[in-house]
């Protein structure tokens, strides 16, 4: 027999059994992406244009793409957060909430995916 | 208590609260958050677009350069810095401050007319630059 009271077991969990974790997780990627968001908005208005050749060399220097890597990931993964409350609270049948979460997270995962994949072949492939 | 005879259940506040700002701001935080998640699509076109070479940007630049998409980029662009202002409104209400009548008011006003100057501010830049 646990000594422990039950009150202890299941404090800080929910009926979701995972405490606070989604919680947590929107509001570090939130704090997150204010700094990101900052940056990439400072540095879009800072690029002369938006040409080819400007925009592939913005995203060859090592410390954009990084940051630009960074930025999908952290957003994508804030969009899932964010987008999941909003079909828990909407999407009322079990079945459809399921489907419907399923593909979204399929959709970010791969918008997640191509971004990436775009700006490291951007910042490899290039020789500036 | 028969379980078939129908009860009436109670509605949820959103259902019998008088509309007002700050279920304004807070829905519109909703809308701007989803709105960029749609968003996020054009953006990670015009990465695939610049990773897939010259040819494939060209034809991006001409979508971007569209007036209806500029009309949606500015919708986005909108969206971005009012979740961005409402966002910070509300993380510092997670720390508990904030919260008072009157602080929320203001904080609300400000995240909302700073967010319509930001947008503003952004376009002209974004202009003046030459790289719309």
């Amino acid at each position: 027999m646990s000594l422990r009271s039950p009150i202890g077991r299941v404090l800080g969990y929910g009926a979701a059994k995972e405490g606070v974790g989604h919680w947590w997780s929107q509001r570090v990627t939130s704090v997150a992406l204010v700094i990101l968001g900052l940056w990439f908005v400072t540095a879009l208005v800072r690029l002369p244009d938006l040409s080819y050749a400007l925009v592939t060399a913005w995203l060859a220097q090592p410390v954009n793409a990084v940051l630009m890597t960074l930025l999908v990931a952290t957003t994508v993964y804030h969009s899932k957060l964010g987008v999941q409350v909003v079909v828990e609270d909407y999407v009322t049948t079990a079945g459809t909430k399921v489907v419907t979460m399923l593909v979204l997270n399929f959709l970010h995962v791969a918008l997640g995916a191509l971004g990436i994949f775009a700006i490291l072949k951007i910042a490899f492939g290039a020789s500036a | 208590m028969n379980s078939t005879t129908k009860h009436p259940r109670p509605l949820s506040p959103f259902w019998n609260y008088r509309w007002q700002y700050s279920n304004t701001l807070s829905i519109l935080n909703r809308l701007t958050g989803c709105a960029l998640s749609v968003g996020l699509i054009l953006f990670v076109y015009w990465l695939i677009a610049a990773a897939s070479g010259e040819a494939s940007y060209a034809n991006a630049q001409t979508v971007f350069a569209h007036p209806l998409t500029k009309l949606v980029l500015f919708g986005f662009s909108f969206a971005f810095f009012y979740h961005l202002a409402n966002g910070i409104r509300h993380l510092v209400w997670d720390t508990g401050r904030g919260l008072e009548r009157s602080a929320a008011r203001t904080s609300g006003w400000v995240a909302f007319v700073g967010s319509v100057v930001l947008t503003i501010l952004f376009w002209a830049l974004v202009l003046a630059g030459g790289a719309a």
